[in-house]
């Protein structure tokens, strides 16, 4: 019953199409699962290849089976590396940091197959199992992160439900603002307890705590439970004010769970890299202590 | 009383001011009535410290006053000097309300009651209009105003701010953004909801009432203005508050009455129609001259050198060769012929139908915004789908029509003082076909807002437009080798309908069997599926509806309802079906083009049942979607929540592709089921943003694209007028050290957009701000940064009928 009269061909500029309508497919599944499949077929490969040519006396680095799987793992390193380089030169072009991520997971964790063949499983407490320890922290963290990537920003929406950051803590301010003028009337006990209640923010506690579901007892709980407890014994004068500031202290403690629970999955989602990214450093230094001890010390 | 003057200029813009100084210079008796108490108003109410624009470069300035770019206050400054020391009679606070009498003998009265008498008049009062004043008893109480500039200004107040539009509600903000203010501001909105403002003011406004620093009273009107207090008629009785002021923003008039009551005649009825004029700036009331922004031309530069004009004129000097001559002589250039530039204006003028009714002093404004081209016999004008919506005109030779991609040999002729390229021009969609010379030719190209404005001032044209799109877009709709004699029947039952957002044009289940052709604006299909309607597609303009009634005989199958204000040609069913009778090759395309849509309703109808959730969802956020402006967006950016994790990428990577601002904001806008509609341009059909643009600065690129060029003045309509919000006024930040440096050294603060006071210390202080929009990172390879710098596949940019495809159905089930 109805028809397009002329169908538009982009020009210059992409859109992102896929047959069958057009749909987001996130970097996990990019391509059908190219680099899945890619990274599977290699360390399969390598496997059966270990398996299958018998290097004398045994196993090692040092062979030629060795080295080639040790430049590969190197290569691949540094490659895996530069994504952060990637990430960040906006250069014009065709590519797409999703591929760029798909193929980093992938092949990243094939290196757990390539490091770890290429040590011939002789570890031990020196500069060579020293890198690889690094590398398997590296991919553990990154694997932390895929897991953090897709099970958290379901949840970091559903929290933020249309507001931004800045109009959480704006909310914030503008709460404690009202809580300051409210706690005028107040002798200097009470006006204490709203102090600690306006001076309780979303940033206290340290990182642990910041990342923690737990509940947390603060001064804005305790104001709250004050005033509700006088606000229902209701034979003060002051109770309008007590009914106010109950009132506000609810809105406080309802918006400083919204904005807790935002800074943690935020916070949960970046806390790998804070892993991920300064021992990919640490393992570049390993892997150069690792390969200029080995060329002139073995 | 005093004699007459020779002139009386009315309005002491630039336009005003510089026929003043003409006239000064000249030693004509003159007066400068002016309503404010100062000089040129308009500009007197930019932001303080705002950098005027000297657009357009080319354009030499003629006048006795200065002006050059610079700010606001310097170019007030000299404007104010110099009108002093040329002399020029100024009379300030005095506020022209009719103008009667004849030419040689006009009486000018003022709101104080007083009378001058001129012997010509020369309006320059500008585009403002008058703001809308309060028409209740004490509604001329000294505490009513009608402006706010400086809301911090007021402490410890009780303000009552009247206007439901963005100004009343910016205003009502910034009186209570700071509490230390102590003042307690209310506002009031006739109606309930606050439609006519933007999103972001409508939802900054209600976190404020709920935050109790503003109080919100809708369905309130003012019904008495008493000294300390305010009357209000509220929708449960009357209530009498505090009140130590009221703002009142209740918009503002358009001056087009008073100016009609001077008994100068516009050209249409259209509300962007100008007054008639002749070469010499004088309206069809003799005596009386327009110049400026209300005669057309919104530029200082314009508006200074028509002041000197129309003074030469008036005084008898019809030799004087207008200044915008030089631009003229370089669009002219080149071209084979070698005419004058008078020659070229009367060549054109007389050749091309639609320019048939333009004066002189129309086709040289005319030509400023177009372009003359001249193409070989056998050269390319455009290519099909290539996006534009500028309009041509043959003025000399002849083009030809491709109408089949696989065959090239099918065309048809279009001749010599017809028109093309009307299909982009009505829709804002891509081409629908190629054209290219069959001879040596020349044409006019004439931009979209030009075309419009053409449209406005002379009505044949707009009527020959109409009825050429009209018949084109039916031809190339039902293509298979029609032509216009085939469609007589058809066109002659032909009409264009207005349609409403949200309103249907068939509705399932009725009888009907007329053909509906979308022209402008977007469709949305719904069935109702148990009791719920479910969204089967969405049609864009340029696509037709309703054969299937006519094939089949059966009843309406599906409900069409407007996404945005769209405007169809409807088509007699029984007209058309003698068409399909007569032309079995339209019957076969007709009927190919059912089986697709009965496919569609098919799967829906089988599906209903196993996955009933699915569709609902899907066809709530297709709803959603068109809520949220997609039906009028050719490009949109989309954001799965379910993926995104909040890096920012996204906005590092557009700020570092656009000269280090970014053009969206991530994080606000709004969101449905985890799909996220961002702070970002859509680049819409009509872009609201081009409606206004004094210098004319914003187009419509190669891709589709809605970009500002360098010419931009800063003035911010485009920023008003977005009613996404998503153009932001900034200066343009100096370049940065490169990202090596700061990967290694931590010189300079990385790559994304720099934080406000980067920008502040290493920007320099004359920066102009000008406002800035997504261009869809045309002209960088690989396209759009937002996109490619995505890390987990969050974001895509999507033309809505390819998301909003039933499809998807299929897709998402896998
Ligand atoms: C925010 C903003 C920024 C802009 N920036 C630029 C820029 O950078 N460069 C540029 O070239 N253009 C700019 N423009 C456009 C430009 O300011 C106007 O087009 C120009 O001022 C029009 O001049 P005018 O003389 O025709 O009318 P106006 O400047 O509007 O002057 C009309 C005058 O007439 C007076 N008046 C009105 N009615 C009456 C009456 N009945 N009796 C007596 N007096 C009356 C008014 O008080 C006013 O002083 C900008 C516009 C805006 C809104
Ligand atoms: C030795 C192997 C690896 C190295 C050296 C490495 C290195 C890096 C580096 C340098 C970054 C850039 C971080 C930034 O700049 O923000 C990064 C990002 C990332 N890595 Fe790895 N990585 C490795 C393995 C892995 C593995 C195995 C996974 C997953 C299982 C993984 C998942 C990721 C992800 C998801 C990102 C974040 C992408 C983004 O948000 O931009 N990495 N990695």
């Amino acid at each position: 019953m109805a028809t397009r009269g002329a169908e538009p061909t982009g020009g210059e500029i992409d859109r992102t199409t896929l047959k069958g309508g057009v749909q987001h497919e996130g970097f996990l599944r990019y391509r059908r699962l190219y680099w899945a499949k890619m990274a599977g077929a290699i360390s399969a490969t390598l496997i059966v290849a270990y398996l299958l040519i018998d290097i004398k006396p045994r196993p090692n680095g040092g062979s030629w089976f060795g080295y080639t799987l040790g430049t590969a793992g190197v290569l691949l390193i540094v490659w895996l590396a530069f994504l952060g380089v990637r990430k960040r030169a906006m250069t014009p072009g065709r590519w797409s940091l999703k591929a760029w991520t798909s193929a980093h997971v992938y092949l990243g964790l094939s290196l757990i197959v390539i490091g770890t063949l290429h040590t011939g499983f002789q570890l031990g407490w020196n500069v060579h199992t020293l890198a690889w320890v690094l590398m398997m922290i590296v991919i553990l963290s990154g694997l932390f992160g895929i897991t953090a990537y897709t099970t958290l920003p379901g949840k970091l929406s559903t929290n933020r439900d249309e507001t931004t950051e800045a109009q959480m803590l704006e909310t914030l301010a503008d709460i404690n603002r009202q809580l300051f003028d409210a706690a005028q009337p107040l002798e200097a006990g009470s006006a204490a307890v709203v102090q600690r209640a306006i001076d309780e923010n979303a940033f206290s506690g340290g990182i642990w705590r910041r990342l923690s579901s737990r509940q947390q007892i603060g001064g804005t709980a305790e104001a709250l439970a004050e005033f509700r407890a006088r606000s229902s014994a209701g034979d003060s004068p002051l109770d309008t004010l007590y009914d106010r500031l109950e009132a506000l202290l609810s809105r406080k403690q309802a918006a400083l769970a919204r904005v807790r629970r935002h800074l943690r999955i935020k916070g949960l989602l970046q806390v790998w890299l804070y892993i991920h990214v300064p021992v990919t450093f640490a393992l570049l230094a390993a892997l150069s202590a690792h390969i200029i001890s080995v060329f002139f010390y073995w | 009383m005093a004699d007459a003057y020779r002139i009386a200029i009315i309005g002491s813009g630039p336009a005003g001011l510089s026929a003043a100084g003409r006239a000064a210079e000249l030693g004509l008796s003159h007066v400068l009535l002016e309503k404010t108490d100062h000089l040129s108003d308009t500009i007197y109410k930019y932001q303080k410290g705002k950098h005027v624009m000297a657009t357009p470069n080319q354009l030499i300035l003629r006048s006795d006053m200065d002006f050059d770019a610079g700010k606001r206050e310097v170019v007030l400054g000299t404007w104010d000097e110099q009108a002093a020391s040329l002399g020029v009679n100024v009379k300030l606070n005095a506020d022209v309300t009719e103008i009667t009498g004849d030419a040689g003998n006009f009486q000018i009265k003022l709101a104080g009651g007083e009378t001058i008498q001129a012997e010509n008049v020369i309006l320059a009062i500008g585009t403002q209009g008058n703001p809308n004043t309060m028409r209740v008893p004490g509604g001329d109480k000294p505490h009513i105003q009608y402006q706010l500039d400086d809301p911090t200004e007021y402490v410890d107040e009780h303000i009552i701010v009247i206007g439901s539009g963005d100004a009343g509600i910016e205003n009502a903000l910034g009186l209570a953004a700071d509490a230390e203010q102590g003042n307690v501001v209310t506002i009031l909105n006739r109606s309930a909801e606050f439609a006519r403002a933007k999103d972001a003011n409508v939802k900054l406004l209600q976190q404020a009432g709920e935050q109790g620093r503003i109080n919100i009273m809708t369905e309130t009107t003012p019904s008495e203005v008493l000294d300390k207090q305010i009357m209000l008629d509220t929708r449960d009785g009357q209530t009498k508050i505090r009140c130590d002021r009221i703002i009142a923003r209740m918009g503002s008039a358009p001056p087009r009455k008073f100016v009609e009551a001077c008994g100068v005649e516009f050209a249409s009825e259209e509300r962007e129609a100008f007054p008639k004029l002749s070469p010499a700036f004088e309206s069809t009331k003799k005596g009386i001259f327009v110049i400026g922004a209300l005669a057309g031309y919104p530029l200082i530069k314009h508006c200074m050198n028509q002041g000197y004009d129309v003074v030469e004129f008036i005084n008898g000097n019809t030799d004087l060769k207008p200044a915008d001559e030089p631009l003229l002589e370089e669009k002219f250039r080149g071209l084979p012929g070698g005419r004058s530039v008078a020659d070229w204006l009367e060549f054109l003028r007389a050749r091309v139908t639609i320019l048939n009714e333009l004066s002189p002093l129309q086709m040289r404004e005319f030509m400023l915004d177009s372009e003359v081209q001249f193409f070989r016999r056998g050269a390319t004008i455009f290519e099909k789908n290539e996006p534009g919506s500028s309009l041509f005109g043959i003025a000399e030779g002849k083009v030809s029509v491709q109408l089949s991609e696989a065959d090239p040999s099918l065309t048809a002729p279009i001749d010599q003082g017809s028109i093309f390229g009307e299909v982009g021009l009505v829709s804002g969609r891509r081409r629908g076909s190629t054209i290219t010379a069959a001879e040596d030719t020349i044409v006019v190209e004439i931009p979209r807002m030009a075309a419009l404005k053409l449209m406005a001032t002379v009505p044949a044209a707009k009527r020959a437009i109409t009825n050429i799109s009209t018949e084109r877009q039916l031809l190339q709709m039902f293509g298979s080798g029609l032509t216009s004699e085939d469609l007589v029947e058809v066109m002659k039952t032909a009409e264009i309908v207005n349609v409403k957002a949200g309103e249907a044009i068939i509705n399932e289940g009725e009888e009907g069997t007329d053909i509906f052709v979308i022209r402008s604006g977007s469709m949305v299909v719904e069935k109702m599926v148990g009791r719920k309607p479910v969204f089967l597609s969405y049609l864009p303009a340029g696509s037709y509806v309703g054969e299937m009634s006519l094939l089949d005989g059966g009843r309406r199958t599906a409900t069409v309802r407007a996404a945005i204000k769209s405007e169809v040609i409807k088509v007699d069913g029984a007209a058309f079906g003698t068409l399909l009778e007569r032309k079995p090759q339209l019957l076969d395309r007709a009927r190919r083009d059912m089986s697709a849509r009965e496919d569609v309703n098919n799967f829906v109808e089988a599906k209903k049942d196993s996955f009933s959730g699915v569709v609902d969802m899907y066809s709530s956020v297709a709803s959603f979607l068109v809520e949220n402006g997609i039906g009028e967006a050719t490009d949109v950016l989309l954001i799965d929540e379910h993926l995104c994790v909040g890096c920012d990428n996204c906005e590092k990577a557009c700020a570092d592709s656009h000269d280090g601002l970014s053009r969206l904001n991530r994080e606000a806008g709004r969101t449905y089921a985890h799909l996220h509609v961002p702070t970002s341009c859509r680049h819409c059909e009509h872009p609201h943003c081009m409606a206004d643009c004094p210098p004319n600065a914003i187009h419509r690129g190669d891709d589709g694209e809605v970009f500002i060029d360098e010419t931009c003045i800063g003035c911010g309509n485009c920023q008003r007028n977005c009613p996404y919000g998503v153009i932001r006024m900034e200066k343009t930040p100096p370049k940065k050290p490169s990202l090596l440096s700061w990967l290694f050294f931590g010189i300079g603060p990385g790559p994304g957009e720099p934080d406000h006071d980067w920008i502040d210390a290493n920007v320099a202080d004359d920066t102009p701000k000008k406002a800035i929009k997504c261009d869809m990172c045309a002209g960088i390879e690989g396209g759009p940064a937002c996109v490619r710098a995505c890390p987990t596949g969050a974001a895509i940019r999507v033309a809505p009928e390819e998301f909003l495809s039933v499809s998807r159905l299929e897709t998402e089930q896998l």
